[in-house]
């Protein structure tokens, strides 16, 4: 929040005039976006008249949400799945993040490598994860793997793509002159990968970041909702879809909690971003 | 002016750009010689070659044929001794490094220690005005300002030679001479050799001691021309005849030259 209240003081000419209170008016954003949505929601639901077990009305969601059970109310339980699900995406981040960087380094550097393998990495990518992920999940269980592995090793199947494409990219990025300078300077290979296409590359990595913070949440979902898991929101997903025409709100209570996760990740890094990229311009 | 031995000597060098089906001669025959210490600019129009040949001399690029001495050395080996600054006509400064740093880059790069970087950084920042400015990014400054840090990162590891490559060319009018006198300043105190390539005559009368008129097609040198205006110039060195005088000789080089050709 705060974030925000200086991103608006900087930029908030467009504010003059205005006699609202400012945190009023820095909150009436997200006011209207809810307002709206829900109007939408409620709209549909009553001119299509869909049934609740189709869409149930809001006010059931907010009501499955506080719904005691034996281990706390429901958001607290959902909650700690979806903690539990943050840290295999967490391993699974780190792991994918990591590999994609070191292939990306691996492509720029050795010409060759990238024309043979890059293919392969883009084929990774058009596999449906949705078919493989079972097999990840039931192999490595076999192996004797911590349950949490293989919901990990399927985060970083997504996240280093993303991470090896856009990093690669970063590091081409640098412009003729700049390298030119090095060579004026008779820099060595190492010295202008360090101080020239390492740096230049930073920007284009967080970008790739960011997409793969909530694709490593996704991929963490999806290696949960094979049977066997018991643990993590994607299993609370499954659940609350097989309890669906009893229990409409509690389905989508498991969604917004998984949606809240992804916007999540995507906000640490985005705020990573601002503390470690400060020499781009305020936009 | 040539008794010593030149600081830079470029002999009967050319340079062919392509292959044996479609070439393009750059620069022909091309013969100069700088005394330590001149300040001498490259005029002429686009396509002339007047930065290939500074291109060459820096060893950003090779010669197809004859040869080049910097200080002493053939190109690469002036380059792998650190005898010259080079300044773009972009500041090419690195995002993500404020101006000191960016002014430290060479030092970095060339294993200077690290107790000397500040001070020599300080100094540099201060002869061209930076120095309030050192903990900013290059998007903080204007294009006057990002051209002086470069300058500045040019001069930091007190090269001989300053090479520099229509480094006002993007600059206003105003901008651009306030520019010229620093450079000129600059030139006084540090007593580098300065080539420098630019398009505009009346900059090149003002600033150098020699002027080198080139011509396209292929890239030559048509004459040499002495500027006897004497140092230090000032505002008033603008508005005098002699400066009008020399203009016009170089202009009308370049006129003939095409006259000449058509």
């Amino acid at each position: 929040m705060t974030n925000s209240v200086t991103l608006n003081e900087s930029t908030g000419a467009d504010r003059q005039g205005r006699s609202m209170p400012r945190w009023l008016w820095l909150l009436s954003g997200y006011l209207i976006a809810f307002v709206l949505v829900a109007l939408i929601w409620e709209g549909s639901k009553a001119i299509f008249e869909i049934p609740d077990y189709k869409l149930p009305h809001l006010a059931q969601i907010a009501e499955a949400f506080v719904r005691p059970t034996p281990k706390g109310p429901v958001w607290l339980v959902l909650l700690q799945d979806a903690a539990y699900t943050a840290f295999e995406a967490l391993v699974g981040f780190t792991l994918g993040s990591v590999t994609g960087f070191a292939i990306a380094v691996l492509f720029q550097r050795y010409l060759p490598l990238r024309r043979g393998f890059l293919p392969y990495v883009i084929a990774s990518q058009t596999v449906p994860i949705i078919a493989i992920a079972p097999m990840i999940v039931v192999g490595m269980g076999r192996l004797g793997a911590p349950p949490w592995l293989s919901k990990s090793i399927i985060a970083a199947y997504l996240t280093f793509f993303p991470v090896v494409i856009n990093v690669l990219r970063g590091l081409e990025s640098v412009d003729r002159d700049a390298l030119l300078l090095m060579r004026s300077y008779a820099a060595t290979d190492n010295q202008i990968f360090r101080l020239l296409r390492l740096p230049a590359s930073v920007p284009y990595l967080f970008t790739a970041l960011k997409i793969s913070a909530t694709a490593s949440i996704i991929g963490a979902i999806i290696g949960e909702l094979p049977v066997g898991s018991t643990r993590g929101i994607g299993v609370q997903i499954v659940v609350g879809s097989q309890y669906n025409t009893f229990n409409p709100g509690f389905l989508w209570a498991t969604i917004i909690m998984a949606a809240l996760l992804g916007m999540a990740a995507y906000a640490l890094v985005a705020l990573a971003e601002k503390r470690i990229v400060k020499w781009k311009r305020e936009e | 002016m040539a008794e010593s031995t030149p600081i830079i000597a470029v002999d009967k060098v050319s340079k062919i750009y392509g292959n044996a089906n479609a070439s393009t001669v750059a620069l022909k025959d091309v013969s100069l010689s700088i005394a330590k210490g001149e300040f001498v600019s490259l005029v002429g129009p686009s396509g002339c070659g007047k930065s290939t040949l500074l291109r060459l001399i820096a060893d950003l690029d090779k010669a197809t044929q004859g040869t080049l001495l910097v200080n002493g050395h053939a190109p690469d080996v002036a380059r792998k001794n650190r005898e010259y600054g080079f300044v773009f006509q972009a500041p090419t400064l690195y995002d993500w490094r404020t101006v000191e740093r960016n002014a430290e880059l060479p030092l970095e790069v060339m294993g200077r220690a690290k107790a000397d970087w500040k001070p020599r950084v300080d100094k540099m920042l201060a002869m061209v005005g930076l120095r309030d400015f050192h903990d900013h990014y290059p998007w903080q400054l204007s294009g006057g300002m990002q051209q002086r840090a470069s300058i500045a990162r040019a001069l930091s590891f007190d090269p001989a030679i300053l090479l520099m490559d229509e480094p006002f060319g993007a600059l206003d009018e105003f901008t651009r001479e306030r520019m010229n006198m620093e450079l000129l300043d600059i030139w006084q105190t540090t007593h580098k050799t300065i080539l420098f390539v630019t398009h505009s005559i009346s900059e090149a009368v003002f600033l150098s001691s020699r002027i080198v008129v080139m011509t396209p097609r292929p890239g030559r040198i048509a004459t040499v021309v002495d500027i006897d205006l004497p140092y230090p110039r000032t505002f008033e060195t603008r508005e005098s005849p002699r400066f009008f005088e020399l203009m016009t000789v170089v202009r009308e080089t370049l006129k003939e030259e095409f006259v000449g050709h058509e």
